[in-house]
């Protein structure tokens, strides 16, 4: 197709527009279970696979290398320890943040998969690859069953 | 389903739990902005509909004069020859009476939409658009001839909508 | 023969289908999954390859949903691949792995097909307008429904045709589906409660349409000599067939679905069947909404222009009739997770043509069936042939 040279910027319209919709999420037969735990018992459960052993976190209803359903729920309780992080210091925007964001992937001991955080009570410069880390939970009251129930993981003591 | 297998997976929700928010879940509004090219056939279409005019594309291979005017002829599969304008009166090819909006929700007073064969492009190229000045819906007819009405030129920006509707020519 | 090697199915699954179901896409995706592979005899490791057909993201609400969906349909660390192209993907999936074991390359390949509607809310319909153009058509008001109306509108002036014939199918589908366990609309209805219902879209009423819906299918395809270890009653895929049609669909006369006719006769070709009507014992032709069935059949050539009404107020596509046609319940009856309503008429098929039916079972051994799914903007038609 041959192109063609357009020197008045007017005739290259454009059509402004946006695709906007609600969505509902259900969290799903295990994630009901592992948010439900939050919520109420301010804990982080990892579902066992019977077959292979693995103990995946967040909890699936079924193995994915098994094929199995999982069957056991096991308390990971709250503590983790930083497998890699990075430091945002722009917004979804592009907007320079006020505070840089710390995001770490934690994984927990005997578990496979992690869960994606935030870190608190920690500088950017501080923080370690292989650091040992806790959830820092809303209160009670606060909490909906949702991944921001835990407000970020700290550094244990 | 098999009548061998005797256990149908699936956990059924009420929507009333739903709305009610009775069901654990996340709720997200993605908000996702847009600036489309109208590339190179469109733009021209769109400068045409501003000067009340509707533009096609011609291939002289197949000969057709297309609406809406496209920069290859899918056919063929080659570039168009050029533009032209082409009458802004065409008729009914199928229409319909639409009660609801784009969201699935009910509207009152129902829009009248149709497709158009265009007169002096191809036959069967048809535009989709709205039908206005009709009292009655069941008065509307398979082939009745239609004419554009303009929005005033002050009034176009370059849009589909620079025309309000189609309305019913009057016979004789 | 086409294809380096034959192909059989072997086993199928499905989930329930209703309008909101608790578990996530995954979830769905593998509850499908693990009962096919199930039925076949098959464990995970036995699987070399999986194609998962699933229609807009927009609905589930995840972006990149064959990539989400993966691991739902045994796809990890293997080979796999996401089809998509709107409503037909549910036939077109089963056709695209067709081609993973008649190339040779593999001897098993799960089919998979989801749809979780519900995420968008409080009804995906905003999702569907996206499919138009947003410079033309948008602007308008569009909604998905008009280009029903407008195509159901055009083929009732061409032929004729009035609403109470066009009522028969969503009739007979809706009584159908009381026999299928996971459907989500079986009811007995008449054709006056179609008449009276709802005026959506004129001549759209309520009860010409199917839901929106969840739900999850899935197939598992096996190279003949695998297939013969496994079972002794394989269900051989002996066509398939697909075709798209131009997006300018304001410039087609929308009376006829040519695409349709294109897809079927590749694979009427391949299969060898030379007088559909009757040849073909048992068909799923894809039923959004009643007239579509009307309107695929003549496309199908299973009825000449035109004709399909007659054959439907004859009985003959009843399911004790010459040419049973969606003995499932369809997508008016059964329910309509856009991908996942095609792969299941698939599933309807393999149970039609093994006797396992059960209730639904249509008479006389059939022993060539076809399912067929449209999609996109009246555009694409995709269509599989199957023997026993």
């Amino acid at each position: 197709m041959a192109t063609e040279k357009i020197t008045d910027i007017r005739r290259m319209l454009h059509w402004p527009g946006h695709m906007e919709t609600d969505y509902i999420y259900t969290l799903g037969i295990a994630g009901e279970k592992f948010f439900t735990e939050i919520k109420e018992n301010g804990r982080i459960l990892g579902a066992k696979c019977k077959r292979c052993g693995n103990v995946f976190v967040p909890p699936r209803l079924y193995c994915e290398r098994c094929f199995e359903k999982t069957t056991e729920w096991v308390n990971l309780g709250t503590k983790g320890a930083v497998y890699t992080f990075t430091v945002a210091y722009v917004d979804i925007n592009g907007t320079k943040l006020k505070e840089p964001i710390i995001y770490a992937l934690i994984k927990f001991d005997d578990a496979e998969g992690g869960l994606v955080h935030k870190l608190g009570e920690i500088e950017p410069c501080e923080v370690q690859i292989g650091m040992p880390v806790e959830a820092v939970f809303k209160p009670q009251a606060e909490r909906t069953g949702n991944i921001n129930d835990i407000k970020y993981f700290k550094p244990q003591e | 389903m098999s009548e061998k297998i005797k256990h149908f997976p699936g956990e059924e929700l009420k929507a009333r739990d739903i709305r009610e928010g009775k069901v654990p879940a996340v709720k997200h509004r993605p908000r996702i902005r847009y600036l489309w090219s109208a590339g190179i056939a469109m733009s021209r279409f769109l400068e045409g509909l501003k000067k009340g005019k509707i533009v096609a594309s011609t291939c002289e291979k197949c000969g057709r004069i297309m609406v809406p005017p496209r920069a290859f002829c899918e056919e063929c599969f080659k570039s168009v020859d050029g533009y032209t304008s082409v009458k802004d009166t065409g008729t009914i090819n199928t229409w319909s009476v639409s009660y609801v909006a784009g969201d699935a929700s009910r509207i009152k007073e129902p829009i009248l939409v149709a497709v158009i064969d265009i007169d002096g492009a191809s036959k069967g190229m048809g535009l989709l658009h709205i039908l206005g000045e009709i009292d009655d819906w069941k008065q509307i007819k398979f082939g009745m001839q239609v004419k554009a009405v303009w929005k005033p030129p002050e009034e176009r920006t370059g849009a589909i909508t620079d025309i309000k509707y189609f309305k019913p020519l009057k016979e004789g | 023969m086409f294809g380096k090697k034959r192909v059989a199915v072997i086993g199928a699954g499905m989930t329930l289908f209703r309008r909101n179901l608790k578990e996530t896409g995954k979830e769905l995706a593998w509850h499908a999954s693990k009962m096919a592979l199930d039925q076949a005899g098959l464990e995970p490791r036995d699987i070399q390859s999986v194609v998962m057909g699933t229609a807009p993201d927009a609905f589930d609400g995840v972006h990149m949903k064959g990539e989400y969906l993966a691991d739902g349909a045994g796809a990890w660390r293997k080979p796999y691949s996401r089809v998509f192209v709107g409503g037909g993907t549910g036939v077109f999936v089963i056709d695209a792995g067709w081609w993973h074991v008649a190339s040779g390359q593999f001897d098993t390949c799960l089919v998979v097909a989801e749809e979780k509607m519900s995420s968008c809310y409080p009804h995906p319909a905003y999702a569907f307008t996206t499919i138009f153009d947003p410079i033309y058509s948008r602007p308008l008001g569009v909604t998905l429904i008009w280009i029903f109306a407008l195509e159901m509108h055009r083929y009732m002036h061409r032929h004729g045709i009035k609403k109470e014939e066009i009522a028969l199918v969503s009739v007979k589908n809706k009584r159908n589906a009381l026999d299928h366990p996971c459907a989500q609309l079986g009811a007995n209805i008449t054709v006056e409660d179609v008449l009276n219902s709802e005026i959506m879209c004129w001549p759209v009423q309520r009860l010409d349409i199917s839901p929106t819906s969840d739900g999850a299918a899935a197939l598992v395809l096996a190279s003949e000599d695998v297939a013969k270890k496994l079972t002794d009653n394989p269900v051989w895929i002996d066509g398939t067939g697909w075709c798209i049609d131009t997006t300018f669909w304001t410039n087609r006369d929308l009376y006829y679905p040519k695409y349709v006719q294109c897809a079927a006769q590749m694979a009427y070709k391949m299969a060898g069947i030379k007088n559909p009507p009757k040849e073909i014992d048992v068909a799923e032709v894809y039923d959004p909404f009643d007239y579509k069935e009307l309107h695929h059949m003549e496309g199908l050539m299973l009825a000449r222009k035109g004709q399909a009404p007659k054959l439907t107020a004859d009985g003959v596509t009843q399911r004790d009739g010459d040419l049973p046609i969606n003995p499932s319940g369809g997508l008016l009856g059964v329910g309509n997770p856009i991908a996942a309503a095609g792969l299941m008429k698939c599933c309807e098929i393999f149970w039609q043509l093994r006797g396992e039916a059960g209730k639904r079972q249509v008479k006389g051994d059939p022993r060539t069936g076809l399912a067929q799914a449209w999609g996109d903007l009246m555009q694409y038609g995709s269509v599989v042939i199957m023997r026993s």
